[in-house]
């Protein structure tokens, strides 16, 4: 790849860490987070050189299109609503992540017909299953904190065991599917028990304690970001997805401290109600 | 991808995420959200492997369409995640 490139690229991941930085503290934040926006249009623009110039054209309509809508969720939102609306973009993000390597893994697999190696192909898989489950995670976080569904604590008998035979499911799930990649019907259902893991593992926690949720979830779509970064060999996704899913934790703990909550208690879930 | 790209690329992943965690310290409680809220719009990033998925082939293909979906969420998410965050600390400013 072109040294230019790169180069931007490492200015967009430095431009992160400033504006990361500088939005833990109240005068500078939002000059951080104009700056990490500033960021993003650098490698936006770096990548978009790469592209033939027959794609720019769908590439500029889907970016079009975006923005829209974007801008459109942005302006009308009550500020109120905030939380909720972090939730949305997180899980547009999620569902982002995972159509780009399912996106790439298809192209080899299916319709070039390559065998993808052990490296990607774990990647693929890791990206396809955090990207899933932050995507329906994410859309019940926000269905809850909009009232939309209730939200108090949605719980059935043997919940964590089902939760459990899920992610064995999703394991063996990625295994087979990358031992047997020309028969598609693995990595599906891949996809799909990634999907219904997101909502399940979310609907038992209580709406007080959604904001935590979420901000578990926003690391997750970092991960996934991360992941994908490990698909296409590209540092910036690494670098910022690796920034976003390590502060995500560490601002997880620290927001699960400020309720005097732990972690653990609130990933348990059926306690929420009782914290508000 | 080499074994050798793979070791640099995991230098990156792991210096990256000591970094991650060193940033968050000393949050106001105030800033919990904007800093979730602008931390989401830099996960968006994923919208440079959405470009490069686009770029790939003609239409009619699954990776295409997987792609351009892939890029409109990923716009969404960026672009709404900034403006949002932007949105919240200019009222910061005025209370102040």
């Amino acid at each position: 790849m072109n040294i230019a490139i790169q180069f931007a690229y490492l200015i967009a991941s430095v431009l992160f860490i400033i504006g990361i930085k500088k939005m833990n503290k109240t005068k500078e934040a939002r000059t951080g987070n104009q700056l990490s926006a500033l960021g993003m249009l650098v490698a936006i623009l770096a990548t978009v050189v790469q592209v033939q110039s027959i794609s720019l054209v769908e590439i500029l309509i889907c970016v079009v299109i975006g923005s829209a809508i974007g801008l459109y969720i942005s302006v009308k939102v009550e500020m109120t609503q905030m939380p909720e609306m972090v939730a949305l973009f997180n899980g547009f993000g999620g569902l982002a992540s995972l159509a780009v390597a399912s996106s790439d893994y298809w192209l080899k697999t299916q319709e070039l017909g390559q065998h993808v190696g052990p490296i990607i192909g774990t990647s693929a898989a890791l990206s396809i299953f955090i990207g899933g489950l932050t995507f329906t995670g994410s859309i019940i976080a926000f269905l809850k904190l909009n009232g939309k569904i209730s939200g108090k604590p949605i719980m059935f008998k043997g919940q964590h065991l089902v939760n459990l035979l899920l992610l064995i499911g999703a394991v063996v799930a990625a295994v087979v599917a990358l031992m047997n990649q020309a028969d598609s019907i693995y990595i599906i259902a891949l996809v799909a028990i990634a999907l219904v893991l997101g909502i399940l593992v979310v609907i038992p926690i209580g709406g007080a304690d959604m904001p935590v949720v979420i901000s578990l979830l926003n690391s997750y779509s970092g991960m996934a970001a991360c992941t994908t970064g490990f698909v296409l060999n590209n540092n910036v996704l690494i670098v910022s997805g690796a920034l976003v899913g390590a502060s995500g934790i560490i601002l997880t703990q620290i927001m699960c401290k400020a309720m005097n909550r732990s972690l653990m208690n609130v990933l348990l879930g059926g306690f929420g109600q009782t914290a508000s | 991808m080499s074994l050798e790209s793979l070791i640099i690329l995991l230098y990156v992943l792991v210096l990256a995420s000591y970094l991650g965690f060193e940033l968050i310290s000393k949050v106001p409680p105030t800033l919990h959200t904007p800093l979730m809220s602008g931390s989401n719009a830099i996960s968006g990033i994923t919208i440079v492997g959405a470009i490069l998925a686009c770029n790939e082939l003609g239409y009619g293909t699954v990776s295409k369409w997987l792609g351009m979906l892939a890029l409109i969420l990923a716009t969404i998410n960026v672009v709404g995640g900034y403006a949002v965050t932007d949105r919240m600390l200019k009222m910061f400013k005025k209370k102040k």
